[in-house]
């Protein structure tokens, strides 16, 4: 039943994508809703007193925060369609901690990137097209890291890529030649359905980043 | 072919409690192991080898197959040892489990870890950041006797640098954070905790610790 999952969530959010794809790809019903993050829903925050963020996955009036949480709470409840992780233990360790390292990473110089300017921005630029080396490394020959199929590191990363699109019209970051298997990738999974449902509008996106960088003074 | 336990080795530090939370998810699981002492001004052909990506300790190397970032590991445990369950079995209390983790070391120890090392200016504010972290924590404990209910689980271990080394450290700084009367639920947790017939045995000497972190204060 729809009203059995809700996913509270901001449409540019990397993470809230993250919960939209691992839904998408189990096939599973659920009311979407949007919160003002200027004027947090009582509803948020009585769902994440801790950190008042979303996403927030609320299952039979439950609440799970944290993405990557919901996407594994996620994958054990509806466990008969689509693994998200993979069946051994040492691999899964691997999905978990490669996720864990985007999470470090990518995020965070991802920010600096589009938010510094001068030698921060170039030391950010240069520490994030390492992590994206070393996480073409990680996925080799696969079509995706999860193999044949998309998997739990997929649905962590791909969600980034749309901002990093975003950032290119500013001539912030040209990664297509350093990391072309990255973007081979991240096209890949973009031609997946419950990808390309699941993340804005390029053209949104970049308008939202001219925003904030309008609000927080950098041209 | 080699029982599970024959090649299992720890690159550690005695005195890190991300370190230690492997020695007590091994020992909880009545584990064998191998542990080496890294000295981390001087970094370990194996280290370098084993953990590229960070450089950093815990690595678990199980047949000859690293994995480092302690709670990823502590997970990787508990699916390849099957005995004396450190997760939950239901997806939802599983969830939670790995929330309280994950908030651990987002929020709370690096909350803590300021307070004991702040300096004139900023200590207040530090303070009082570390117990709003301190309350948020005693509140998901409940009525429970340890985080994991009857026995120790994934939370408890999460939570061994506030089962443990907090007692030392704001001793050193010369803060009461974790008291009893501040704190009576938490407090009697970190006595379970600390006196637990496995953990009691698996955590470094206090008076060891608290000549390292004492000579670390002076510097």
């Amino acid at each position: 039943m729809a009203d059995e999952v809700v996913l509270l969530d901001f449409w540019p959010s990397p993470f809230g994508m993250r919960v939209r794809i691992a839904l998408a790809e189990k096939g599973i019903k659920y009311e979407y809703r949007e919160e003002d993050l200027k004027n947090k829903s009582p509803l948020l925050l009585q769902m994440n007193p801790v950190h008042k963020k979303i996403p927030v996955l609320i299952h039979k009036g439950k609440p799970i925060c944290e993405s990557l949480i919901a996407v594994q709470y996620i994958d054990e409840v509806w466990s008969d369609t689509n693994p998200l992780l993979p069946s051994h233990p040492y691999q899964r360790a691997q999905a978990r901690f490669w996720a864990d390292y985007v999470d470090k990473k990518i995020y965070d110089l991802g920010g600096k990137i589009w938010q510094t300017k001068g030698e921060e921005k170039e030391a950010a630029k240069k520490e994030f097209t390492e992590a994206l080396k070393l996480l073409e490394e990680e996925l080799g020959d696969k079509a995706y890291f999860g193999g044949d199929n998309l998997g739990f590191l997929d649905i962590a990363f791909v969600p980034f890529y749309t901002w990093f699109r975003g950032y290119e019209p500013f001539g912030i970051l040209n990664i297509e030649s350093e990391c072309p298997k990255f973007i081979a990738w991240a096209n890949r999974c973009l031609q997946k359905e419950s990808v390309a449902k699941s993340v804005p509008d390029q053209d949104k996106i970049h308008e939202f980043i001219v925003d904030i960088r309008k609000k927080l003074g950098i041209e | 072919m080699a029982s599970e336990s024959s090649e299992v080795r720890l690159l550690g530090k005695w005195a890190s409690p991300f370190s230690n939370r492997v020695d007590l998810a091994l020992k909880l699981k009545g584990v064998p192991y191998k542990y080496s002492e890294e000295d981390l001004a001087n970094k370990s052909e194996d280290l370098l080898k084993y953990n590229p990506v960070h450089k950093k300790v815990p690595v678990l190397v199980h047949n000859g197959n690293p994995l480092p970032e302690s709670l990823v590991i502590v997970e990787y445990i508990d699916e390849t040892w099957k005995n004396n369950p450190l997760l939950p079995q239901d997806p939802y209390e599983r969830a939670l489990a790995r929330f309280w983790a994950k908030t651990l070391d987002d929020k709370i120890l690096p909350a803590i870890w300021n307070a004991c090392w702040s300096d004139e200016k900023g200590r207040e504010k530090a303070v009082e950041e570390a117990l709003e972290a301190l309350e948020i924590l005693q509140e998901a404990l409940k009525e429970k006797r340890f985080f994991g209910g009857e026995n120790i689980g994934l939370v408890d271990i999460a939570a061994n640098f506030i089962g443990y080394w907090v007692a030392i450290l704001q001793e050193i700084a010369g803060l009461e954070l974790l008291t009893i009367e501040k704190f009576p639920k938490l407090y009697k947790w970190s006595q379970e905790f600390a006196n637990h017939p496995v953990i009691k045995d698996g955590l470094p000497p206090r008076d060891e610790l608290f000549a390292f972190f004492k000579a670390s204060a002076k510097k």
